[in-house]
């Protein structure tokens, strides 16, 4: 039902989009808007969007209140002063918690950072048939007989035959006159998609680069699942050794091991290979570290996984190295070397919290 | 309207049960004509204050979200709105009990009573449902033409300065002050007087220096006495931007439909406590005197528990109303007032003092005509009152940083609720010159009563009156004890110390 307010609350929420545009940099580098996830929506803290005035300032304002107590004791805790005391009714000015759906969140993520929408590749899987009632027809299961049609027709036969008395209004439905609910079955189309996070947990990552990792995690999943349905999320933590690990763990974990990367892309590809076909899955491998890398040798393995293994295979690479205080940094070198032509492979360096913004354009500007 | 339910035969029906039981006690109100709204429509319509249609804003969508939120987390629920307008409207909520609908028709039977003889709803404009729709329509039309963003954008700037008007200049015919017109007309040429004298002697008996300097004197003397704009001090600002700011017909347009909506609402906000209390009292005397069955009882004695309730440092108006019209009402019953009364200091004496007078109904129907919070608390908190109803002011404590209980002393608790309300608890602003240093920049003045004001958003608010004014625009407070000028050109603020004269 569409309702005058409509309008007014259209304009409103434009508004709001517009302050979490204008602050998004803010919020994105922040990360504070991850612990404040719900299910679907996130709820942003707003400085007040209500007009200013001429008022008294609170602190020096207080009230009267009505109950009991001593003089000396405290109502309540904290700095926010208690139920407004002068007649008015006006909500109380302060920061302002607001829902926004993580679809809507993507989409001003995506008008800030002047995202492209992304082409799924392949055909689209076919997940699964539905049922539809698109008409009638003549015959059917008498459990799908659609009853008013049918005397319908019935009367317009009796109508047409003469045999239709207003003073007795008799209608008797015969064989022919029955109509029956038809259906077809439509295929739900659904291009599925699937995210591989691999982190390197090596000592030299510490908890400001995991931090990262995770805000930027975040940002990459709102967006990726504003452009596919039902997508998947894998992890797999490596330092000389990979291993496929949740959510949590993912982020949790600390090891102290040295860093062989090809580990983790020998596993990619292997998840690859095992589950997500490549022309039925938009896959997108995004890889964390910072960059320090075992050997020469290593590095080798990891331009040939990629090469033949993962890059056939999928979307996008993505690599974001962090900058650490102990990383050669030398990763990041070693992979433009090699893919520096290739449209697939993406990488970036992320220098500190205010640089996951730009970090992600680089992601995800392709639009693949 | 979406969501509008036909009044159905047995709210009509219960409606003139209720109006008759009103009437019996002696309320005097328009003809109510009641929609019943399911929530949805019921928060639009509060978002709008009430009524149907009003201009385009985001602020009402704003409003909305506040309410839908609020009553789909179950934090509030409106019971209830009414407008005062002439027949009244107001709105039931769809799917509230039986007793809730009889309470709150009982409850708006006195609100409408109070609207429409309480003094100071006296000047308001009666036909406000078109009004507003006029102002939707006018506004919707300047959009049009503008386009909405500009439109909306000065919509903005203009309730900014909403509460810069002066609620009491209905009520008053401010004379001006009779202008001095000789003075000016009276001097004729800018000749200073000479003494008579033979021509070869002028030089000697009024020596060109000398009349230099009383020329110069003059001047500065006529300088001094040039006329200030505005003459005096003008509390009505957006009335004053009306006249004299240099903006569009369409701006001044806004400007006035901002203002106007303000002084309609302006009388509500002075009577809250009064109303509120006038309405509680009389939909508690209907239910529990007439209307409510002995099974509806308990229903309704808890909705109006809720109603009553009282929280930490919250000053429920409904509560301070309905006690205070009770201690009123009893006060007369018993003969409590008068010279006798005011003389008595025996405790005793006055405790039991009953003189069986029964005034009581007719004092609170005087009252409820004749007075706003302010002079209605001013005239009846007493000690004995404050004492009983257990109030306390309170403040914010810098040493431990919490709201506290300041206060059970009656003085204190009483000057704090008449600060609070004077001026519907809002700083005094003046327009005090227009034609500052001579150069015609607006200059405010902050009638500082003990409060400081809101820094950061009287900041903000010189900005959108720059946009008014499109000269700057100065503000002069006093912040911690300090005369302060703050000027605002072209969006920059500069803050200088400045005198603030007591």
């Amino acid at each position: 039902m569409s309702q005058r307010i409509d309008l007014d609350h259209g304009r409103f929420r434009q508004i709001i989009r517009g302050k979490i545009k204008q602050n998004l940099r803010k919020y994105i580098s922040q990360g504070e808007m991850i612990a404040r996830k719900g299910k679907d929506t996130v709820s942003i803290p707003l400085p007040q969007v209500d007009l200013p005035r001429f008022k008294w300032g609170d602190k020096q304002s207080g009230g009267v209140g009505q109950g009991d107590g001593q003089p000396g004791d405290a109502l309540g805790q904290g700095q926010e002063k208690p139920g407004q005391g002068e007649a008015g009714d006006r909500p109380g000015e302060h920061m302002v918690e607001l829902e926004v759906s993580l679809a809507e969140l993507a989409e001003i993520m995506g008008e800030e950072l002047e995202l492209p929408r992304i082409q799924p590749k392949g055909t689209e899987k076919i997940i699964a048939w539905k049922d539809k009632f698109t008409g009638v027809r003549t015959t059917g299961p008498e459990s799908l007989r659609h009853f008013r049609r049918t005397f319908r027709q019935a009367l317009r036969r009796q109508l047409s035959l003469g045999t239709y008395d207003p003073k007795n209004p008799v209608i008797v439905p015969i064989r022919d006159d029955k109509r029956y609910r038809s259906w077809k079955s439509e295929p739900l189309p659904q291009s599925n998609a699937v995210i591989i996070y691999m982190m390197d947990v090596s000592g030299s990552m510490g908890d400001e680069q995991k931090e990262i990792v995770r805000i930027e995690s975040f940002w990459i999943d709102t967006w990726l699942r504003s452009q596919y349905h039902g997508i998947e999320s894998r992890y797999i933590i490596h330092d000389a050794m990979a291993k496929e690990v949740d959510r949590d763990t993912f982020f949790r974990t600390r090891e102290s091991g040295g860093t062989m990367i090809s580990s983790a892309y020998k596993l990619c590809a292997k998840m690859i290979e095992d589950e997500y076909p490549a022309e039925l899955w938009n896959i997108y491998p995004f890889h964390f570290s910072d960059g320090d890398n075992w050997s020469i040798d290593d590095t080798h393995a990891c331009v040939e996984l990629l090469k033949h293994k993962i890059l056939p295979a999928v979307n996008l690479f993505a690599y974001g190295q962090v900058e650490s205080p102990y990383g050669s940094g030398q990763f990041i070198k070693d992979l433009s070397e090699h893919f520096d032509e290739d449209e697939r492979v993406v990488t970036s360096e992320i220098k500190g919290k205010d640089a996951i913004m730009d970090s992600i354009k680089e992601f995800l500007g392709k639009g693949r | 309207m979406a969501g509008l339910r036909r009044f159905p035969p047995y709210l009509r029906e219960m409606q003139e049960e209720i109006e008759g039981h009103a009437r019996a006690y002696g309320l005097d109100f328009f003809p109510i004509i009641y929609e019943v709204l399911d929530y949805k429509t019921m928060n639009e319509v509060a978002a709008y204050g009430g009524f149907p249609t009003r201009y385009p804003h985001w602020r009402f969508g704003m409003d909305y979200e506040q309410l839908a939120k609020g009553y789909e987390w179950g934090l509030q629920k409106i019971y209830e709105m009414v407008i005062n307008t002439n027949p009244a409207y107001a709105y039931l909520l769809e799917g509230n009990s039986l007793v809730d609908q009889k309470t709150v028709m009982g409850h708006v039977c006195a609100h409408v009573d109070f609207f429409k003889n309480n003094y100071y709803f006296s000047k308001t404009n009666r036909k406000m449902i078109d009004g507003m729709a006029n102002h939707a329509a006018l506004v919707r039309r300047h959009m049009a033409r503008h386009g909405q963003d500009v439109v909306e954008d000065f919509i903005d700037t203009c309730l900014t300065l909403e509460n810069l008007v002066d609620p009491m200049s209905p009520y008053i015919t401010r004379v001006p002050t009779p202008r001095d017109e000789d003075a000016e007309d009276g001097d004729g040429g800018d000749d200073v007087p000479r003494l008579r004298a033979k021509q070869y002697m002028d030089k000697f008996i009024n020596p060109p220096e000398y009349l230099e300097a009383q020329r110069k004197k003059k001047d500065e003397e006529k300088k001094k006495q040039r006329r200030r704009f505005p003459e005096e001090p003008q509390r009505d600002v957006l009335q004053f931007l009306i006249h004299n700011a240099p903006i569009d017909s369409w701006q001044r347009d806004i400007l006035e439909i901002v203002r106007n909506e303000a002084y309609y609402f302006a009388p509500q906000a002075m009577t809250k406590i009064m109303n509120e209390g006038w309405a509680t009292y009389w939909h508690s005397t209907i239910m529990t005197q007439r209307a409510a069955t002995a099974a509806e009882i308990i229903d309704y004695a808890d909705a109006t528990a809720g109603v009553l309730a009282t929280a930490p440092g919250r000053l429920n108006p409904y509560k301070l109303g309905i006690e205070l019209f009770r201690y009123i009402e009893s006060r007369w019953n018993k003969g409590q007032f008068g010279k006798e009364w005011d003389e008595c200091d025996s405790l005793d004496a006055k405790r039991d003092w009953d003189r069986r007078l029964g005034l009581g109904r007719s004092k609170i129907f005087e009252v409820r005509r004749l007075h706003n919070d302010v002079t209605f608390l001013d005239e009846y908190f007493t000690l004995e009152f404050c004492i009983e109803q257990k109030f306390y002011s309170f403040g914010f404590s810098e040493r431990s940083g919490n709201w506290e209980i300041q206060s059970r002393e009656f003085k204190k608790v009483k000057d704090q609720m008449l600060r609070m309300l004077t001026n519907r608890g809002q700083p005094f602003i003046y327009v005090d010159d227009a034609n500052l240093e001579n150069r015609s920049e607006l200059l405010l003045r902050h009638a500082h009563d003990g409060t400081d004001l809101d820094l950061g958003q009287a900041k903000d608010t010189l900005r959108a009156l720059y946009k008014v004014w499109t000269r700057p625009v100065s503000l002069l407070t006093r912040v911690e004890g300090k005369g302060k000028m703050y000027r605002c050109d072209d969006g920059n603020i500069t803050e200088k110390s400045a005198e603030f004269p007591a």
